[in-house]
């Protein structure tokens, strides 16, 4: 199999303080990993350096084949990304935010109007794609915004709580647009507070205190913990 | 370059579609030029006032006539004794009155002073003080004209001191600071403003991971803004000049490339700002606080820095806003070349180069 983030001893301080301390690990093309951990377990700023828009303190990792140290721009070209805090701009309509984030990946505009037309009918959107995205519900858009990211074909596509405040229904709907993108290659590197998310991953880590504490498959990582769920292994390791 | 293209037209849809934004940039100039034209001027127009003319001889007489001939005063009303002072202004009609002794011509014949009382309703004391001043300058005026071959002008006339604006347009002196004003608004607070928007909402950190270069998400920003700033300028420039009637002595060009340089200061000023708050509230409020009103109180704008305690001109000198009023005043009323305004020009480029290092810095440190 290709691995296609390797972190290698991934550091990150502030001072006195190890928000990240020496991350080993490796997702492999396709997978979809689970990122978990406590709020403040060092989740968001190991994330910030995968993708580029932090410096490790000490250590690196490959991320599509380039270091995160001194290839964050060729890092960037290549991965896709989204949070749950912003999904797409309000004020702009689809068509337009599609256009939008196509161009800034540099694809061109007759690439861009094929996607636009592919992204609008997988998602049944036609009849809304003159509407300001304001106007559409919240799992739409975020389902829209993940179509987004997958727009300039990244290997890795980085979710940030993708799913936060959307309801059972979507979240499954969500899940099912990820599976479509994993088995096409694109690897899913996803942080998530749901149990029932971390499930459905491939593999999940979870860190605390800024050390990733376990790693495995769902099934293995409840089996060695003598548990029956995931929630019960995540708060045996956060006390 | 095409990403570049790309950005700033997604710009273009977040002003054009958020109608605050329009109403500040588009509808606040005009509102505030046409203002500080009409209401808010120190002009006066047409001004009932009254005359005792104890003395009714050809040169009271002549001055009544000059009076009522100029532009700013009618003269609605003769009395006959003082008694008759106090009622004419409680009636509230009559803005001043006039009153000549008994010998005036006779007094002017024999070169002595002769006497003229102006009293004026005073419950407004600036517009009383305008309209002495006013009173003043046509005596001063009767005086050189009708009087020189036989009398020295002193006799009727005080000083004036409307000698800097012949016209006494007060709309003239309202034009450079209403378009320092326009022009740091909307340079810096709203791309304060927009800047902290896509950090508040979450979108920066969508298009810090993006292949796109920090600085051109910065510098696509800020370009929109320059466009708008331009335009406004513009209009103001326009508005004076067609509805007040506002002479442009100097180059439009030097007014043209002066006024870019004080754009492009106030939107360092307002990346600067963006790069100290984190939400769209915070940057109004450092705009409107740190911004605006030092730029209306301290630029020399309303009130002349001349006449303002001495900590508070120190500080005038950290204020853009006063090098750029000093740079249109002297394009715009006094007509002067750039020999004259060097100074300012390179003191607002001094600044724009500060605000724009410590916002880099600043923001190095945010992505390290």
């Amino acid at each position: 199999m290709e691995t296609t983030i390797k972190a290698t001893n991934l550091t990150k301080s502030f001072g006195d303080f190890t928000a990240v301390d020496k991350l080993n690990f490796e997702v492999e093309k396709g997978e979809i990993f689970g990122f978990l951990g406590a709020n403040g377990a060092g989740k968001t700023t190991a994330m910030k350096m995968l993708i580029g828009i932090s410096k490790p303190s000490a250590g690196d990792a490959v991320v599509a084949g380039y270091q995160v140290s001194n290839q964050a721009e060729l890092v960037k070209k290549n991965i896709g990304y989204m949070s749950q805090k912003f999904a797409l701009y309000d004020d702009l309509n689809i068509k337009e935010n599609i256009q939008f984030f196509g161009g800034i990946y540099g694809l061109d505009s007759k690439s861009i109007e094929v996607k636009y037309n592919r992204v609008v009918e997988n998602l049944g959107l036609q009849d809304y794609a003159k509407q300001l995205v304001r106007s559409l519900p919240l799992g739409w858009k975020q389902k829209l915004a993940f179509s987004v990211a997958l727009l300039h074909q990244p290997k890795i596509v980085f979710l940030d709580e993708p799913t936060g405040g959307v309801d059972p229904v979507t979240r499954r709907q969500f899940w099912e647009l990820i599976y479509e993108a994993a088995n096409q290659g694109t690897t899913i590197f996803v942080t998530t507070h749901y149990m029932d998310e971390a499930e459905y991953c491939d593999r999940i880590s979870i860190m605390v205190e800024g050390e990733i504490k376990a790693l495995d498959t769902p099934k293995v990582l409840k089996k060695e913990f003598g548990v029956s769920s995931l929630n019960d292994v995540f708060l045996k390791l956060a006390r | 370059m095409k990403k570049f293209i790309g950005f700033v037209q997604k710009e273009f849809y977040h002003i054009f579609r958020d109608k605050r934004s329009l109403f500040i940039l588009f509808g606040m100039p005009i509102a505030q030029i046409l203002l500080f034209g009409f209401a808010i001027s120190n002009e006066i127009n047409n001004v009932d006032i009254a005359v005792l003319n104890k003395a009714d001889d050809k040169n009271s007489i002549e001055i009544i006539e000059n009076l009522q001939a100029s532009k700013y005063f009618n003269v609605l009303e003769e009395l006959q004794s003082e008694k008759e002072i106090e009622k004419a202004f409680q009636k509230g009609k009559i803005k001043a009155v006039v009153t000549f002794e008994k010998d005036f011509a006779k007094n002017l014949q024999r070169l002595q002073a002769s006497k003229l009382q102006i009293i004026t309703d005073a419950t407004n004391p600036n517009i009383a003080n305008t309209i002495t001043n006013y009173i003043n300058s046509i005596l001063t005026k009767y005086s050189h004209i009708s009087l020189k071959q036989n009398t020295s002008p002193e006799l009727v006339g005080t000083e004036s001191r409307m000698l800097f604006n012949p016209a006494l347009e007060s709309v003239y002196m309202f034009v450079p600071g209403v378009m320092t004003v326009i022009l740091m608004l909307v340079s810096a607070m709203m791309t304060s403003i927009s800047i902290t928007r896509e950090k508040e909402v979450g979108s920066m950190e969508i298009l810090l991971v993006s292949p796109l270069k920090p600085i051109t998400v910065i510098v696509g920003k800020v370009v929109p803004y320059i466009f708008l700033s331009i335009i406004n300028a513009t209009v103001i420039v326009l508005l004076s000049v067609f509805v007040f009637q506002m002479p442009i002595v100097g180059s439009l060009s030097w007014l043209a490339l002066e006024s870019i340089l004080f754009i492009i200061t106030s939107l360092s000023l307002g990346i600067l700002i963006s790069t100290l708050s984190s939400t769209q509230q915070t940057a109004m409020m450092i705009s409107l606080m740190g911004l605006m009103l030092p730029t209306i109180l301290l630029s020399g704008f309303i009130f002349p820095i001349e006449s303002m305690p001495l900590p508070l001109q120190v500080i005038s000198n950290i204020i853009p806003a006063k090098w750029f009023i000093i740079i249109l005043k002297s394009i715009m009323l006094k007509g002067v070349g750039f020999g004259f305004f060097w100074k300012e020009t390179l003191i607002l480029l001094f600044m724009t180069f500060v605000f724009l290092s410590i916002s880099i810095k600043k923001y190095k440190i945010r992505l390290a």
